[in-house]
């Protein structure tokens, strides 16, 4: 069956626009999944989730024109699951080979939920239950292969996870990684708050992407309780994610250029995100936007001082930025280290579903504020960035032109800033529907899906980051490089740990 | 290179002044003066990530910026604990993370500080204590100096590391 006939068949899902829904039997499940494979789509998300009545229902996010759609199916009812000679305790079948990211994401259902899928890999991954006897890491064999195990306290100011490096002499053969270190149950913490205290945690489930979670959340709850944003709020939302994706943008270049030697980037991109970060709580009253947006809205207008002080900094940035660039482009030993670096070519980052900004370095031009705008990036008119080098080159030149075009962005937004209230109230939300809020912040897309029972509070909110998807690539990206280069290519994809770990 | 050199140039120093250190955010006071005769003010940090959603770690990556110029004041950060005199943790600390930040006390020479940074750092924050985190970091390892925030800003952090290493008043 073609992918335009699982969305015929769908129903609407509030939240997000473009986003629908269809429950599916154990055999549907299977072939959507291989239809949208074969059809380029892309997984966004996997998760569970328990109903009233106790029965495990799973739930599958798929990206592919003209929209995405969700399915969810009951976990008892996939027969060939219950079937699997292999695996007696199987619930669900897998979506592995059609999608290889799935398989963090149904070991992450089988530890919070106790229900495996057929995949083979039946590891823990988010919760470290493994025991005394230690994670079975994959060992690599052969004459001179040596470990380097690595974290999870690691030498940097950065999050913590391990690394296990199978090497010979300095070329890397393999890296498995092993996260969950900061796993400090945000799901399981999300069920003990109201709606509105929801939206605090939101933004804190990885704090460099408030906005795109805070955001992602808001529009999953108004569109449950059917509440329309006021234009204006659109507007300042979009702002504010602009400008956590050019703060982050800043930072990453800055430490790219320190990671291969040349210090002087670290210097000059970190001053002009502290300017920017400056010029942020000018303008809302926070360096970083972690409680910017609330439900209905935003927590406080723009002041004209505020968005004087914005257009300033913007100005500057747009100058420094090009100036800093030109430095860039023509210093040897930087374009030495780059270029060629961590390569993950257009064919494989498919194959694997490399997403977001490391995805459109390497060929995977998908942004959800141009194939699935939500207001008010239909008005403005985002271009898409897109490269095929795949290497850290390519990751590097992509967020210079996202530093422009959000630049562009915030100008427009600050030029056309519709009057009239920045929140409206927020009805409460009927129980026991699924919400579905999708942002793509400034590592890529980030989905919340949200069910909130009959007493007000949540049932259930799943966040989904995009390193789910993008982990997994990394350890493709460091094959055949050398150790040294590993801080680099790590850095030229910038993960979430938190937003990975929960 | 020459267009390097004029931007160093252009740009010149814009370091600003370090703030004062602030009494209220001192949980316990150890020997102060001994420990400030070996460590002078040339302080070596090592920041722990036991479980944080990465917001004070921004904010402790721009003590390193050329504004708060944290270098300039004698305090850098090190990528071992056994270099450190001070260990910067922030949290809550999750249980996955408990024996790593444990281990890393011990492996930081006495004597030794520790400031816990953040909400999360200082009683557990929005995440609180559940059967995945422990909550504030005093829960795992003793503290000297707590500074809250979500995150606190870099010169309240800055502020907050000159406590623990002035003598108690």
């Amino acid at each position: 069956m073609s992918v335009a006939r699982w969305f015929e068949a769908s129903s609407g899902v509030p939240g997000a626009p473009g986003v629908r829904a269809l429950s599916v039997s154990g055999d549907q499940w299977r072939s959507a999944a291989e239809g949208f494979a074969s059809a380029g789509g892309r997984l966004l998300a996997l998760w569970a989730d328990r109903t009233p009545a106790a029965d495990l229902t799973v739930y599958a996010a798929f990206a592919a024109s003209p929209g995405v759609l969700v399915l969810d199916l009951r976990a008892d009812e996939d027969a060939v699951a219950s079937d699997a000679a292999a695996d007696a305790e199987a619930r669900y079948s897998g979506l592995e080979y059609s999608f290889p990211a799935a398989i963090r994401m149904q070991r992450a259902i089988a530890d919070q939920y106790g229900v495996r899928s057929t995949c083979a890999d039946r590891r823990p991954w988010q919760k470290h239950s493994e025991g005394s006897a230690g994670y079975p890491f994959v060992r690599v064999e052969g004459e001179g292969v040596h470990e380097i195990p690595v974290g999870p306290v690691h030498a940097g100011i950065i999050e913590p996870g391990h690394f296990r490096f199978s090497v010979v002499g300095e070329k890397v053969l393999r890296l498995e990684q092993r996260l969950g270190y900061t796993h400090k149950g945000i799901e399981q913490r999300f069920t003990e708050l109201s709606v509105d205290e929801a939206q605090r945690l939101a933004a804190r489930v990885s704090a460099d992407t408030a906005v795109g979670f805070s955001w992602a959340y808001a529009q999953a709850l108004e569109g449950l309780a059917r509440a329309e944003v006021p234009p204006r709020a659109a507007y300042l939302r979009a702002l504010c994610l602009e400008l956590e994706r050019v703060q982050n943008h800043l930072g990453d270049l800055g430490a790219l250029g320190n990671d291969a030697g040349f210090a002087f980037g670290l210097a000059q991109f970190s001053r002009l995100k502290e300017y920017l970060l400056r010029a942020t709580e000018t303008a809302f009253g926070q360096r970083y936007l972690l409680d910017a947006i609330v439900p209905g809205g935003m927590a406080r207008d723009l002041a004209k001082e505020g968005a004087a002080a914005l257009e300033q900094c913007i100005e500057m940035l747009d100058r420094e930025v090009a100036l800093l660039r030109g430095i860039y482009d023509e210093h040897s030993g930087l374009r030495g280290r780059f270029v060629g670096a961590g390569l993950v070519a257009p064919a494989l980052a498919a194959r694997l579903g490399l997403t977001g900004l490391a995805g459109r370095a390497s060929g995977q031009d998908y942004d959800l504020r141009v194939d699935l705008p939500c207001p008010p990036f239909g008005e403005l008119g985002p271009k898409k960035c897109g490269l095929s080098g795949g290497d850290v080159a390519a990751r590097v030149a992509i967020r210079f032109d996202e530093v422009f075009e959000s630049c562009r962005l915030m100008r427009r937004i600050l030029d056309d800033l519709p009057p009239g209230p920045h929140r409206v109230a927020v009805p409460p939300p009927p129980a026991h529907e699924l919400g579905v809020g999708l942002i793509e912040a400034w590592r890529g897309p980030v989905l919340v899906a949200l069910t909130v029972g009959r007493n007000g509070r949540i049932h259930r909110c799943h966040p989904h980051d995009p390193s789910w998807q993008n982990w997994p690539v990394l350890e493709h990206a460091i094959i055949d490089n050398i150790v040294p280069d590993f801080p680099l290519i790590n850095k030229s994809f910038n993960l979430s740990y938190s937003g990975h770990d929960l | 290179m020459l267009k390097t050199l004029r931007q160093i140039g252009r740009i010149g120093i814009v370091t600003e002044p370090a703030p004062a250190a602030d009494e209220g955010l001192r949980l316990r006071a150890q020997l102060q003066s001994r420990i400030l005769e070996i460590m002078g003010r040339a302080l070596c940090i090592r920041a722990v990530d036991a479980g944080s959603c990465n917001g004070c770690e921004l904010e402790i990556h721009a003590l390193n910026n050329a504004i708060y110029n944290i270098e300039g004041l004698g305090i850098r950060f090190v990528a071992s604990p056994r270099h450190a005199d001070l260990l910067l943790v922030t949290g809550p600390v999750s249980k996955h993370m408990r024996a790593a930040l444990q281990r890393t006390y011990a492996a930081t020479p006495d004597p030794k500080l520790v400031v816990a940074v953040g909400d999360c750092g200082c009683n557990g924050g929005i995440f609180g204590e559940s059967a995945a985190s422990l909550g504030r970091v005093s829960n795992v390892i003793p503290v000297d100096v707590a500074v809250p925030g979500c995150p606190p800003s870099p010169t309240r952090i800055l502020s907050a590391i000159l406590t623990a290493i002035s003598a108690a008043a």
